[in-house]
């Protein structure tokens, strides 16, 4: 009876092995979503003036003023890309590896949740102005990704960041360093 | 004694095999092509009638940024814009090439990555340029 548990589960092991190495390239990942049209207001604001040197300075100013180092830019593009390195540590997360860990040495055995709690992250933006179709007020779009590793050094989460707060103020932040007001989209 | 001598010979070959394997080199897999290079060509490049080399390239960031790409570098005398998407825990990369061809036309090639493998699938590439079309009002065509 044991053997057969063995068996089955080194069976699972193979399927799961055989599914990975099965995975292959999605279709229609270049295609436009509702999702990405929410996305684009959410990363997007007007500004009423056609002084795109002007926004890019000052976005540039404003990066640097969160802490990031500036990465790349190309001005006659309106592009400026700049990225920060950060703590991700969260109390909470240690907390319950912690946790689990005791658990694991109570029972005898070796845990290590520990190795798999957030470290550090590294968070990159790239901007772009450009002007609008009427051509009497200036775009700017923002991006924001980021990149976890955890304890061991291992990249633990990939994502775009998706939190209004953070670009609401990004943009409180670039109204102020232009003295104008920014219009959603 | 005869026995001990073709044992010994047989590992020694054995021996060379192991050592010799390990010298290969995995330098050339990153230069492998699957698709004919003409033919990938085609599926990743389509002719614009314009010349205004910025305005294209604009369109093509807009588009890159609405298809959820995050911009990781751009240059206007190369006319090339280089972007970055996560899926799930795959990385897309795509760069995008805009180039003049002849006096009245503007060339532009996008290379698509998906983590380690190169994007060789036409239709990938031809939503990209649907997208690329509809944002800059103007029809590619294909080139051979």
């Amino acid at each position: 009876m044991k053997k057969n548990y063995k068996f089955s589960k080194l069976f699972v092991v193979f399927l799961c092995l055989g599914i990975v190495g099965c995975a292959s390239i999605p279709k229609g990942f270049l295609k436009p979503t509702e999702a990405s049209l929410e996305k684009k207001q959410l990363q997007m604001r007007q500004y009423d003036t056609i002084n795109e040197e002007q926004i890019l300075t000052a976005v540039a100013g404003v990066l640097q003023d969160l802490g990031f180092n500036l990465d790349n830019s190309e001005t006659k593009l309106g592009f400026v890309a700049a990225s920060k390195k950060a703590d991700a540590t969260s109390k909470g997360q240690i907390a319950g590896a912690f946790f689990l860990d005791l658990i694991a040495a109570a029972g005898g055995s070796h845990g290590n949740a520990m190795a798999n709690c957030d470290q550090s992250q590294v968070v990159k933006a790239s901007v772009i102005t450009k002007p609008s179709l009427d051509e009497k007020k200036t775009v700017v779009r923002v991006t924001f990704q980021r990149i976890v590793w955890n304890m061991s050094n291992q990249i633990s989460k990939v994502e775009s960041v998706n939190d209004p707060e953070i670009y609401q103020k990004f943009y409180d932040s670039l109204s102020k360093a232009i003295f104008l007001e920014a219009q959603k989209i | 004694m005869k026995r001990l001598t073709r044992y010994f010979g047989i590992s020694v070959i054995l021996f060379f095999v192991i050592v010799l394997s390990g010298c290969a080199t995995t330098a050339g897999k990153a230069f492998e092509m699957n698709e004919s290079q003409v033919k990938l060509r085609s599926i990743q490049t389509r002719a614009f009638d314009t010349t205004d080399k910025q305005k294209m390239m604009q369109t093509v960031i807009s588009t890159m940024q609405d298809l959820e790409f995050v911009i990781d570098k751009a240059d206007l005398v190369l006319g090339s814009v280089s972007g970055s998407k996560f899926l799930g825990y795959a990385i897309v990369t795509m760069t995008v090439n805009v180039r003049p061809r002849g006096e009245k036309q503007l060339l532009v090639r996008a290379n698509a990555q998906y983590g380690i493998k190169s994007v060789e699938d036409p239709e990938t590439y031809q939503d990209f340029f649907t997208a690329l079309e509809k944002a800059i009002f103007l029809t590619g065509q294909k080139v051979d």
